[in-house]
């Protein structure tokens, strides 16, 4: 095939060119014509001369995409629904971009293109092609606000508000979550150790402990809030709660992950039960371990923001988003909603960093044999 | 002139229970190994020499019959690090680099910073791993590992050496290499050795005594000493002695598998 392309390139290419095309000739018989607009489409309808000449780079393909996005979203008109071709210049631009992350990932796995850096490309074209295609929805077809706000104004909110975001960050993030998941999975840990070691608790405490990591303890949330008062106490409560079971019952399964022939060795050396504990049970239970601190960063997140629809000084993500939606303040809430989004990842991808680092002998990680 | 009994074993027998009934591993093994002995196990697959050797070295217990390390019980004789062990599997810990499993029984038996470091480096030129102390045990081949965790248990000093098919996952050469080490290293530190292994040539080659074992219920078939001298050079193995031995070792292998095959 002259293109060069894969039979779903192929396709792609031809929707993306041909689209480009029906919003030329749209344009050509509308009256109120964007310039910019216009030649974006343009230069889309002309990458379909690649199946009668010569194969394009994948480059002019994302460059294609941007174009016709950035025009689109510039040529919007305010207040009012679009005019009809718009939305082939909007199919035109997703299928250049879905074309342009297929072949590069094509390319990655080649080995043409480092994959360090474009390999970041990929989700980040999935990204901003998401809120192109939320932006023009919800402006071209003029959603109401209320049910869905554009990106844009979710943006300006953002910038708008950005004391008050601050304000409820610091009081759930920084004083609910983070202390409350240090203190859950730090208990968590040293419990785990006390039951691993006492055949007693063992037997009586880990099935409560199983029971209580299947309970949805966010539940508890409106006790917290009577037994500790309004403030950030109780919501850090709360996430002392949801944090502690799941550490206990990961890290007790991982401190039996070692093998039996790696313990035996420990006991020919008539080492001590610390000696064993610190030089072999406890890295080889890293795994687990780290996989609790990675559920617990995302339940301490919806621990802490749930707790304060119970009841809260006048800050904080929760209270801002229960208020918000009773005020019909819906920007306010969907920013709340996306520095909580935001949040949540970074902590997220915080804590799977260090456990690359610190678990990097395990075969899932290093991506070798056992 | 008597030298002290390392090992002695006297009826000595182990049963495993199991959901599918009892699997005898050893019955009635009578044994006793003296001190400065270089003692070969050989024998079918699952004949119970594994379990010999970790019972000696109180991983199992023992059913019946009495085992006595050193004069003393099998736990008092692990309390006391009385052996070093290297497993059929290399079993080095994947978070430690080389250098650093060889450094953990040092570390748990307390040797100081420069005794660690000085061990480590003979330890390691010793099994010819010498610049390969960075790296971890998954970026090693298998027989590497498998050095590694010898040099492991070199590296603090056991008098008797518990060595459970240690060169099984090795080619012929670096097979040959280590046999002559090893002999070297037994002669130089005198330590006691028991050595598990499959091959009839390393068994004669390196032992003053062989132990023939027979599958189900694992038993002691035929103890043969070697009168081969002490200086074994690799083409002793082509003499009319050595094969006589290698011929006796095979026959008490044949003889404990007789009742399966059909003549
Ligand atoms: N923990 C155990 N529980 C039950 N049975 C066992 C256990 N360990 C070993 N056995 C059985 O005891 C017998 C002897 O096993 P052992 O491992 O000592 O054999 P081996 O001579 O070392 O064999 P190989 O040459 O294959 O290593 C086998 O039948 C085995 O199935
Ligand atoms: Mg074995």
């Amino acid at each position: 095939m002259k293109s060069g392309l894969t039979l779903l390139q192929s396709l792609l290419a031809l929707l993306a060119g041909g689209m480009a095309l029906c919003g030329l000739i749209g344009a050509a018989i509308s009256a109120d014509a964007e310039i910019l607009l216009t030649v974006a489409v343009g230069l889309g309808a002309l990458t379909l001369a690649r199946f009668f000449f010569r194969p394009i780079s994948l480059w002019l393909d994302g460059l294609a995409a941007v174009l016709i996005a950035v025009a689109l979203v510039l040529a919007l008109p305010r207040g009012s629904a679009m005019p009809g071709h718009y939305w082939f210049a909007m199919v035109s631009a997703w299928a250049f971009a879905w074309l342009f992350v297929d072949q590069l990932s094509g390319e990655i796995r080649k080995g043409t293109v480092p994959r360090k850096t474009m390999g970041l490309l990929i989700p980040a074209v999935f990204g901003v092609a998401l809120l192109v295609v939320w932006e023009i929805v919800t402006r071209g077809a003029n959603v109401p606000p209320v049910l869905l706000p554009a990106p844009s104004a979710i943006g300006a909110q953002l910038a708008n508000s950005a004391p008050i975001l601050w304000a409820d960050f610091v009081q759930t993030f920084i004083k609910s979550v983070i202390p409350g998941y240090i203190i859950g999975c730090l208990a968590g840990l040293i419990v785990a150790i006390a039951v691993d070691r006492s055949p007693f608790l063992k037997a009586g405490l880990l099935p409560i402990g199983n029971f209580m990591s299947a309970l949805p303890i966010i539940g508890i949330a409106p006790i917290m809030v009577m037994w500790f008062g309004f403030d950030w106490q109780s919501k850090a409560a709360v996430v002392v709660a949801m944090t502690f079971f799941p550490m206990l019952v990961n890290t007790v399964a991982g401190l039996n992950a070692a093998s039996s022939i790696e313990r035996d060795l420990m006991r020919t050396y008539a080492a001590n039960y610390w000696q064993t504990l610190l030089k072999l049970r406890l890295p080889a239970a890293g795994p687990f371990i780290f996989n609790a601190l990675k559920i617990n960063s995302t339940l301490a997140l919806i621990g802490a923001i749930v707790a304060e629809f119970f009841g809260t000084p006048v800050v904080g993500m929760g209270f801002r988003i229960s208020t918000g939606v009773g005020r019909l303040a819906i920007d306010l809430v969907w920013a709340e909603i996306a520095v909580a989004a935001i949040a949540g990842s970074a902590f997220y991808g915080v804590i799977a960093l260090i456990e690359r680092g610190v678990t990097f002998w395990h075969p899932s990680v290093r991506g070798g044999r056992a | 002139m008597t030298t002290p009994t390392v090992v002695s074993a006297e009826h000595l027998g182990l049963t495993f229970s199991t959901n599918d009934g009892d699997v005898i591993a050893l019955s009635d093994v009578n044994l006793t190994i003296e001190k400065g002995e270089f003692v070969s196990f050989i024998g079918p697959s699952g004949c119970g020499k594994t379990t010999f050797l970790r019972t000696i070295a109180d991983l199992e217990q023992p059913t019946s019959g009495a085992l006595h390390i050193n004069g003393q019980t099998p736990e008092e004789a692990r309390k006391a690090r009385a052996y070093g062990y290297v497993f059929q599997a290399p079993a080095l810990y994947p978070w430690r680099t080389i250098e650093k499993n060889v450094a953990l029984p040092l570390e748990i038996m307390g040797y100081s910073a420069a005794e660690q470091a000085e061990r480590i480096k003979r330890t390691l030129e010793l099994v010819n791993l010498s610049g390969f102390e960075k790296k971890f045990p998954w970026q090693l081949s298998g027989g590497m590992q498998q050095r590694a965790s010898i040099a492991r248990a070199l590296a603090f000093d056991a008098d008797l050496l518990l060595m459970d098919e240690p060169f099984g996952a090795l080619d012929e050469i670096v097979r040959d290499h280590l046999n002559s080490e090893l002999l070297k290293l037994w002669d130089r530190t005198k330590k006691t050795i028991c050595f598990v292994t499959h091959s009839i040539p390393e068994a004669v080659y390196l032992s003053t005594k062989i132990v023939v074992m027979s599958p189900r219920p694992g038993r002691v078939t035929d103890i043969i000493e070697s009168n081969l001298p002490k200086e074994r050079p690799l083409d002793i193995r082509e003499t009319p002695e050595f094969l006589a031995i290698a011929a006796r070792v095979r026959d008490g292998l044949r003889a404990g598998h007789s009742y399966e095959e059909v003549v």
